[in-house]
């Protein structure tokens, strides 16, 4: 194989996405479909769930880039899927020369030291009958680095993320939501690595909670230089922590831009509507905004609709386009291109509009 | 000139448990005037759903439930199960956080919404109940309503069930609605559909509105008024402007600084420190005090009254509320992260760390 000289180079980066330094994870064309059985005793393979279709961005060094997206979008599974923790269907996952959807299990292995991940459910990702010091002490032991000094840094790991190191003895039913969520962010920490996918880190916890373990995360990327893949569906939460959003539609990519350019001039129709659906804690803005109502709900991924995938809710393409111009969202697929914005965006009639 | 439907009174809800009682609510409070609506916010188990089920008689048996709760004058505690049947629906809607719990699976929609019809209206035949439900369901935005209602729930998104709820809601042109979380399962795009069909339903019947949930942001687009619950009890209430721009309790205040905000370029966020505590054996003294960044002995001494703050329509439960005044979020909270010490040495070990980047040949 030729994978040797292969390695030493990387992809060329994303033209326009706005990432800054050296791309660490670079994900092209990444396709992954699940099989759809019949029910009965002979099970036959009936469609596909098409979770994630031709999803490409590059994560830069010492970034946050933000996926957003709402249920069913396939943001989880193209979280899964760079890991290898689910196998792709197809595209390439490339990180510092090694294509990750090729390599086995075992070779796979060296890598999770610097390739993380944080969980949504605190309460389902952390192992309920071994104490917190050895749920933060695992990935030292599985990666043979369990050595003497091994109890220091797992205490130092717990009070740099804020809980007392004295309660390591402690089991993960002993603690608080927020608490718990800390507790994974130490172990993802452990072997200090370099890419840390966050899959719904705070979604599970009460507003007041999820402000501190936001705070710890921010400090943590700015601090140690990490580079974060931030998954949620709150798009409040993406603005605060991600410098760059990249927000998905039905296991497409629909835009990708700079934060602050994402939210003052959104391009696509669905980015506008999601940033016109965030309610505003604050009562006059809140009244005086326009908004852009999308009718329907997500269509089925097993059946997803053809060319634009959100033609079926767009409003654009409900009261603005011609018969002649909805012809392109029915037959062709928008790529994901700089159409004039600056940023790109995967619709045909892309349009900035000012939202808040 | 007041025109109060719906008036609770020194509300106090208690559970007994074999670890001893469980306070749920404590004297709560508030009065609803004719199509007005009211925000109840407040994070898990501050006591926002059990007033709410307090107030409709749906609690169980085991609950014990004291203090006055009136609807257009008429005590509805101690009111027997089916004097309560003739209001619930007619009088006092309810819209329920999960539409599929709160749906028949086995009955089709159209059929839940004539139930509702025909149980309060007995003159009323079939067809026509029939009827209206299509009308009903094409006015919460279903399409091809006449289709729709002969669907099954499950045949129906989360977004959809919704709206058949809020369909039933309205049906017989309630007073008021009390919508317990009703967007909380949702996507925020199907969310803000479902908010515009309440509003709807609220035009349409005039009723007034009961809104709990745990998200300020519904809140300040569509009511007019807050209350703000903290462990069992109500600490702040006034206008939406009150609360939101000039809150006077440090949990508002706190609530507000730590949520992420759309609008705003980036700010740190007010952590509020510790957790709500257990309404098992409270202790003495403020709830809040022991995550409160202004608490003082008096606070863990004596639990602070609701009274004005700033004008009589606004109150706060903190006895040092005035000091609140003109101060942000993050001038009275901590807005700590990570620790700094632990950080840096973090930082500087990482530095050293050989690296862990595998070099094995592939081969």
């Amino acid at each position: 194989m030729s994978a040797p000289t292969e390695a030493a180079a990387s992809l060329p980066p994303l033209p326009g996405h706005g990432g800054r330094g050296e791309p660490v994870l670079q994900v092209r064309d990444l396709v992954k479909h699940f099989p759809v059985m019949s029910r009965g005793v002979v099970r036959r393979r009936v469609g596909d769930v098409h979770a994630v279709c031709g999803v490409s961005f590059d994560l830069y060094e010492n970034e946050t880039l933000g996926l957003v997206g709402e249920s069913g979008s396939g943001k989880t599974t193209v979280s899964r899927t760079i890991l290898n923790l689910e196998t792709a269907t197809s595209g390439r996952v490339r990180y510092r020369g090694h294509e990750l959807t090729e390599l086995s299990r075992r070779r796979m292995r060296p890598l999770r030291r610097e390739l993380q991940i944080v969980f949504q459910d605190p309460y389902a990702s952390l192992d309920p009958r071994i104490s917190v010091h050895d749920i933060v002490a695992e990935p030292l032991r599985i990666h043979g680095r369990y050595g003497p000094e091994a109890a220091g840094e797992v205490r130092e790991l717990l009070r740099l993320v804020g809980l007392n190191p004295e309660h390591a003895n402690r089991f993960a039913h002993e603690f608080s939501g927020g608490q718990r969520q800390r507790i994974g962010i130490a172990r993802a920490l452990a072997l200090r690595p370099k890419v840390v996918v966050l899959d719904e880190p705070v979604s599970a916890l009460d507003v007041s909670i999820q402000a501190g373990v936001l705070n710890l995360l921010m400090d943590l990327q700015g601090e140690l230089g990490l580079s974060f893949l931030f998954v949620a569906h709150d798009l409040s939460v993406m603005r605060h922590v991600a410098r760059r959003v990249a927000v998905m539609y039905l296991g497409r990519l629909v835009e990708v831009a700079p934060a602050a350019t994402l939210f003052a001039r959104p391009a696509h129709p669905y980015t506008q509507a999601l940033v016109s659906a965030i309610p505003l804690p604050d009562p006059r803005k809140e009244r005086a905004r326009r908004r852009i109502v999308v009718q329907g709900d997500v269509p089925s991924p097993v059946r997803p609709p053809s060319g634009c995938r959100f033609r079926t809710r767009c409003p654009k393409f409900a009261h603005q386009l011609t018969d002649a111009e909805r012809t392109a969202c029915v037959e062709q697929v928008p790529e994901l291109a700089d159409r004039g914005g600056g940023h790109p965006v995967a619709c045909h009639y892309a349009e900035s509009v000012a939202l808040l | 000139m007041t025109d109060s439907v719906l008036e609770v009174h020194d509300l106090n809800v208690e559970f007994p448990t074999e670890d001893g009682t469980v306070r749920a609510v404590r004297g709560v409070g508030y009065r609803l005037e004719r199509g007005e609506s009211l925000g109840i916010v407040g994070e898990s188990g501050s006591g926002k759903s059990v007033t709410a089920l307090a107030v409709m008689g749906l609690l169980p048996g085991t609950a014990r439930v004291r203090g006055s709760v009136r609807f257009e004058g008429t005590e509805l505690l101690g009111l027997s199960d089916a004097r309560l049947s003739d209001l619930r629906g007619s009088g006092v809607a309810m819209i329920f956080q999960d539409p599929m719990t709160s749906l028949n699976p086995v009955y089709s929609v159209g059929y839940q919404i004539s139930e509702t019809l025909l149980r309060h209206n007995p003159g009323m035949r079939s067809r026509a109940a029939r009827a209206r439900a299509v009308e009903l369901l094409g006015t919460v935005g279903i399409p091809s309503p006449e289709r729709r209602v002969d669907n099954y729930p499950h045949e129906l998104s989360g977004g959809m069930r919704q709206r058949v709820v809020i369909a039933i809601a309205m049906a017989n042109d309630p007073d008021v609605i009390i919508a317990d979380e009703p967007t909380t399962a949702l996507d925020v795009t199907v969310q803000a559909q479902i908010l515009e069909a309440l509003e709807t339903a609220r035009a349409e019947t005039g009723a007034a509105l009961v809104l709990i949930t745990h998200d300020l942001g519904v809140v300040a687009g569509h009511t007019d008024r807050v209350a703000v619950m903290y462990a069992g009890r109500i600490v702040e209430t006034g206008s939406v402007e009150d609360i939101f721009y000039t809150p006077r309790m440090p949990y508002t205040l706190g609530l507000l600084g730590s949520l992420p905000r759309l609008d705003r370029e980036e700010e740190r966020l007010t952590p509020i420190t510790g957790s709500p505590p257990s309404l098992l054996n409270l202790p003495p003294g403020c709830p809040f005090a022991p995550r409160c960044p202004l608490r003082r002995e008096t606070c863990d001494r004596t639990e602070p009254p609701l009274r004005p703050a700033g004008h009589a329509a606004h109150l706060s439960a903190c006895h040092f509320a005035d000091e609140l005044v003109g101060t942000g979020a993050g001038e009275v909270f901590d807005t700590a992260g990570a620790d700094t010490e632990a950080l840096a040495r973090f930082a500087d070990t990482a530095a050293q760390a050989p690296s862990t980047h595998a070099e094995e040949d592939p081969a």
